[in-house]
C-alpha cells in the first residue's frame, strides 16, 4: 500500500544528530530563557517557563536520551509543542530544516541499541542526512514519569 | 422534610423568575421587531409563542393560577396568527405588546406573592380573544361582542381541554404498573400540565417504597377523543386507580360528544376574569387610534418597570475571560511596581503616587471579579440534612446534623466537585462512625449521634470539616485489613496517623459486610482523589471512641492571593502570607537536632520539627547553617506547626495562581506556580505537603542512620 500523502516536519540539532516534528505539533519556536527548576523532577525536566501567562514545562531532548544536560546559552532554543491538551517545551541546541516528505518515505525504527530508540516514530533520509522522527506522546508521557525521590505518599 | 421542599422550591422560583425577566425581554423584543415588519414573521411568532409557552408551563408547576391563565390565552392568540386564521395588523401587534406586559404583571405579582385585582388585564384578554376569533385584525372595526369576548380554554379546531386525576391504589405498582408510562403516553397525546398531589406521601420512615402515594391531576389539551384517553388507563382504571376524566370548556356545557365547537365559549364562572369589566367593555368600543396610544393596561406602572431582577446570567467562560485578564494586569501590575521601585517619591511623585493607586485599585478589581464567582457553601450543605435523615432511619441510628459556616464563599467550581465527596464523608461518618443508639447508651454517650458540617476560611483556603462522635477509626481493625491486603508488611511500625491515612488507599475498606450505604468500592480514595482533582487535601482525626473528624482543605481557586517571596539557593519560592506565623532567626540554643527524632526548634517553650527547604528539595548553594538562615513559621491547615529553613526573605507581593498540572502533573510540596515581575515563574510552597514530606525524609534519615550504626 503507497502512502503518497506529504507530511511536513521541522528538524532540529542535538550536537551531530538531527531529529524531526510533525509540523502541526509545533506551536511556535522560541530562544532559550531561563526556567524555574521543579523539585525532585527527573533530570531532564529543566523546569518550567512563563509562555504568554501560561506555566510551561520545558525537558532537555537531550538529557532525555541519556546524553547528559544540555548547557543552555541564549543560542539555545525552545521547540514549544502540544501534546494532547497539554504545551510544552523541548530544550535543543538549534532548528535545522523544514522537510516535506511523502509517507513512503519514512522507514520504521529498526531495533537498536540507541538510547533514544523508544521515543522515535519512523527515520527518514533527506539528502543524505538521517532525520530521527519524534513520538512526542512518548516523550512527554508525564504522568508515567519515574520521579526519583518523590515517592507516592503513604 | 417540608422545610426542605420549601426551601428547594424557592430556589427553584427564583430561578423561574429569572427566566421569565429573560423570556419576557426577549419576547419584547420579537414583538417590536414583528410591528417593524419582520423578515421571518413565522420564525419570530414561533419565538413569541416559546417565550409564553414557557412562562406558561413554569406557571404550572409553581400554581400561580392567574398567570397560566393569561398566559394561555396569549399563547392560543399566537396560534391563530401562526397558523393563519388571524391577521397580524398593525392593532394586533400593539394588543400583542399589551399581553405582554399584562403578562409581565403576572410574573412579578406572582414573584412577590402579591394579589392582583380579579380583572387585572381582563381588557388586554379580551382584545387577545379577539385575535384569536378573528376580530381584531382590522382595528377599524371594533370588536363588536368585545363585552362578551368570549375567552376559550380550548381554541383550536378538534381540540378540547380535559381534565384528568390518576388517584392510584397503594398497591399499584406491584400490579406491575408503572404510572410513569401512563404519564408519558398521556402526555403524547397533546399539550399537557401535570400537577401533582403528594398530600398522601407519609414520613420517610414510614414510608413502603413499593406504596404508590402520589396522585396526580392532568390538563391535557388534544384533539383525541376521550376514547384516546380512556385507553391510556384501560388496565388500571376501576380496580388498581381511580381515574376522573372530564373536558373542561364548553363542550361539556353547550355540546355533547364529538361535535367539536370552533371557538367553545367558556362558562364566565369557571375563568376567574371572563366577565368582561366595565372598563374592558369600554376598551373594544374605543375608536382605534385612542386604543393605540393607550397606556398598555391599567395600573399606570405595569408596562414601565418590567420584572425586577436582582441577578443576571452571565457564560462562565465571560467570568474567566475576565478573571484571567485580572490576573495578567495584577502581574502587570507587579511588574511595574518592581521597575518603579528605583525612583523615589521626592523624584518622581506623580508616578509613585499613580502605582500606588494602580496597586490599590487592581486590588479590588481582583477582588470584586472573583466575587463574582464565588458561592455560599450552603447550595452544598443543603442536601445534607435530608441525606442524614435518610440514612440514619435506613441504619436504624439517630443523628443529628450540625451545620456551621454555610455563608461561607466558595468558588463555583470547587461547590461542583464537592458534592460527592461531601456526600460519602457523611454516609461514611453515619455508617462506621455513629454507633447504633444501644451501643452508645451502653457507653454512656446520648443515644443520638451529632455529625458537624463545618465551613470556613483559614490560610487563604476554604476548610471544610465533616466530624462525628462516633467510635473513631478502629486502628486495630485497620491495620489488619492494610496487612491483609498487602499495603503494609506484617510487623510494621505504624504511628496512628499513618493507620488513619491508610482509610484512603485504593480498595480499602474495613466494613465487615458491604451495606448498601457504603462499603461498595466506591471508598475513600474516591475522595481523596476528587479533593486533590481541585488541589485540595483531606486529613482525618480520629479518637477512639470520640470520634472522628475529616478536614478538607481546598483552595479558593483562581484566586489571587498574598504571598512571601523567599529565596533557597538560586531558587525563589512563594509561601502563601497567611501560612506565615512569625519569622526568625534561631541562636545555638533554639536549633537542636533530637536523635531518631531530627530537627527541632525552641520557640518560647514549645518545640516545632524544623524542615529544611534545600534538603526537601534538593536545592544547591543554600544556607544550610540553621543560625545563618531564616526559620519562617508556619501553619498548616490541620493547625500544626512547622518551621521552615529558607536562606532569605525578599518581600511580599500578590501572586496569581497558575496550574502546574495543566501543562504537568503535580509536584509534591508545590501547590501552583506563578508569574513573578520579572517575567520568572516561581512555584507556591504548599506548607501541608512539606510537613508530610519532612517527616519522611526525615524518617528515611532516621533509619539510614540506625541502618550504618547496625552495619558496623
Amino acid at each position: 500500500m503507497s502512502d503518497n500523502t506529504i507530511r511536513q516536519f521541522i528538524s532540529f540539532t542535538i550536537g551531530d544528530e538531527e531529529y524531526g516534528v510533525d509540523i502541526m505539533a509545533i506551536r511556535e519556536i522560541k530562544g532559550w530563557s531561563a526556567s524555574t527548576a521543579l523539585p525532585n523532577a527527573p533530570r531532564y525536566m529543566r523546569g518550567v517557563i512563563n509562555l504568554r501567562g501560561a506555566i510551561v514545562p520545558i525537558l532537555d531532548l537531550r538529557s532525555r536520551f541519556g546524553r547528559g544536560s544540555t548547557e543552555a546559552t541564549a543560542r539555545h532554543v525552545i521547540m514549544v509543542v502540544a501534546v494532547g491538551n497539554r504545551v510544552a517545551g523541548i530544550l535543543v541546541d538549534a532548528v535545522a530544516d523544514i522537510l516535506a516528505v511523502p509517507g513512503d518515505d519514512i522507514q520504521p525504527v529498526p531495533q537498536l541499541e540507541h538510547a533514544a530508540a523508544g521515543f522515535l516514530t519512523g527515520l527518514v533520509t533527506v539528502e543524505g542526512r538521517m532525520v530521527a522522527l519524534l513520538d512526542l506522546d512518548h516523550v512527554f508521557a508525564f504522568d508515567d514519569m519515574d520521579l526519583s525521590g518523590a515517592e507516592v505518599a503513604a | 422534610m417540608a422545610e426542605d421542599q420549601s426551601y428547594d422550591l424557592s430556589r427553584f422560583k427564583a430561578t423561574y423568575f429569572e427566566e421569565c425577566s429573560e423570556l419576557l425581554a426577549s419576547a419584547e423584543e420579537t414583538i417590536a421587531r414583528l410591528q417593524e415588519g419582520s423578515e421571518h414573521p413565522e420564525d419570530d411568532l414561533n419565538a413569541l409563542f416559546r417565550c409564553v409557552h414557557s412562562i406558561k408551563g413554569g406557571g404550572g408547576a409553581f400554581a400561580f393560577e392567574d398567570l397560566v391563565h393569561f398566559a394561555h390565552v396569549f399563547e392560543t392568540s399566537m396560534d391563530a396568527l401562526r397558523s393563519g386564521r388571524a391577521q397580524l395588523t398593525p392593532h394586533v401587534g400593539d394588543i400583542l405588546v399589551r399581553g405582554n406586559d399584562v403578562l409581565g404583571d403576572f410574573v412579578r405579582a406572582a414573584q412577590e406573592g402579591a394579589t392582583l385585582p380579579a380583572d387585572h388585564g381582563a381588557e388586554v384578554k379580551a382584545l387577545l380573544a379577539g385575535i384569536i376569533s378573528g376580530e381584531a385584525a382590522a382595528p377599524a372595526k371594533p370588536a363588536p361582542t368585545a363585552p362578551a369576548a368570549p375567552v376559550a380554554v380550548s381554541t383550536e379546531p378538534g381540540y378540547a381541554t380535559w381534565k384528568i386525576r390518576l388517584i392510584p391504589a397503594a398497591g399499584l405498582l406491584r400490579t406491575g404498573n408503572d404510572p410513569l408510562l401512563m404519564i408519558r403516553e398521556l402526555a403524547s397525546l397533546g399539550e399537557m400540565n401535570v400537577a401533582v398531589d403528594r398530600s398522601q406521601l407519609p414520613p420517610l420512615a414510614e414510608m413502603d417504597a413499593q406504596n404508590a402515594y402520589l396522585s396526580w391531576t392532568f390538563t391535557l389539551v388534544t384533539d383525541k377523543g376521550r376514547g384516546a384517553i380512556e385507553e391510556v388507563f384501560e388496565f388500571v382504571a376501576g380496580d388498581s386507580a381511580d381515574v376522573v376524566i372530564e373536558q373542561i370548556g364548553a363542550e361539556v356545557d353547550a355540546q355533547e360528544g364529538d361535535g367539536w365547537g370552533l371557538f367553545a365559549p367558556l362558562p364566565p364562572a369557571a375563568e376567574t376574569v371572563a366577565a368582561p369589566t366595565p372598563v374592558a367593555a369600554s376598551a373594544g368600543a374605543t375608536p382605534p387610534p385612542a386604543a393605540t396610544h393607550a397606556p398598555p393596561a391599567k395600573g399606570g406602572d405595569t408596562g414601565a418597570g418590567g420584572i425586577h431582577t436582582s441577578s443576571i446570567r452571565v457564560d462562565l467562560d465571560r467570568v474567566d475571560r475576565l478573571v484571567n485578564m485580572v490576573g495578567e494586569l495584577v502581574i502587570t501590575q507587579a511588574m511595574l511596581g518592581q521597575q518603579a521601585s528605583g525612583f523615589s517619591i521626592e523624584s518622581h511623585p506623580e508616578l509613585v503616587q499613580g502605582l500606588q493607586e494602580l496597586s490599590h485599585h487592581t486590588r479590588e478589581l481582583q477582588e470584586s471579579v472573583m466575587a463574582i464567582r464565588a458561592q455560599p457553601i450552603k447550595a452544598l450543605f443543603s442536601r445534607a440534612p435530608r441525606l442524614v435523615r435518610d440514612l440514619s432511619a435506613k441504619l436504624n441510628k439517630q443523628a443529628r446534623l450540625v451545620m456551621s459556616g454555610e455563608n461561607t464563599e466558595v468558588d463555583k467550581t470547587v461547590i461542583e466537585q464537592l458534592s460527592d465527596p461531601l456526600t460519602h464523608l457523611i454516609r461514611n461518618s453515619l455508617d462506621h462512625g455513629i454507633e447504633t443508639p444501644e451501643e452508645r447508651i451502653a457507653q454512656g454517650k446520648p443515644a443520638e449521634g451529632t455529625i458537624h458540617l463545618g465551613a470556613e476560611h483559614r490560610s487563604g483556603r476554604v476548610v471544610i470539616q465533616v466530624s462525628d462522635d462516633g467510635k473513631g477509626i478502629d486502628r486495630k481493625r485497620v491495620l489488619e485489613k492494610a496487612i491483609e491486603k498487602g499495603l503494609v508488611d506484617r510487623g510494621a511500625q505504624l504511628t496512628d496517623e499513618q493507620i488513619d491515612q491508610m482509610i484512603f488507599a485504593p480498595g480499602f475498606s474495613t466494613a465487615a459486610q458491604v451495606s448498601d450505604v457504603s462499603g461498595r468500592g466506591v471508598g475513600m480514595d474516591v475522595v481523596r482523589r476528587n479533593i486533590q482533582d481541585v488541589g485540595g487535601r483531606v486529613v482525618v482525626q480520629s479518637t477512639p471512641g470520640e470520634g472522628s473528624r475529616f478536614i478538607l482543605s481546598l483552595p479558593l481557586t483562581l484566586a489571587v492571593m498574598d504571598g512571601m517571596l523567599v529565596a533557597v539557593g538560586n531558587e525563589r519560592y512563594v509561601l502563601p502570607l497567611t501560612n506565615i506565623v512569625e519569622s526568625l532567626r534561631p541562636n545555638a540554643q533554639q536549633a537542636r537536632t533530637l536523635v531518631n527524632v531530627g530537627d527541632v526548634l525552641t520557640l518560647r517553650g514549645d518545640y516545632i520539627r524544623l524542615i529544611r527547604l534545600y534538603d526537601l528539595f534538593g536545592i544547591k548553594n543554600a544556607i544550610t547553617e540553621t543560625t545563618r538562615g531564616l526559620v519562617v513559621v508556619v501553619e498548616t491547615e490541620g493547625g500544626d506547626r512547622i518551621g521552615l529553613l529558607v536562606d532569605e526573605l525578599l518581600g511580599q507581593q500578590q501572586v496569581v495562581i497558575k496550574s502546574l498540572d495543566s501543562n504537568y502533573r503535580p509536584v509534591e510540596g508545590i501547590s501552583a506556580a506563578t508569574i513573578l515581575g520579572d517575567g520568572r515563574v516561581a512555584l507556591i510552597l504548599d506548607v501541608g505537603a512539606l510537613r508530610i514530606m519532612g517527616e519522611r525524609l526525615n524518617r528515611s534519615q532516621v533509619e539510614a542512620a540506625a541502618n550504618a550504626e547496625a552495619a558496623e
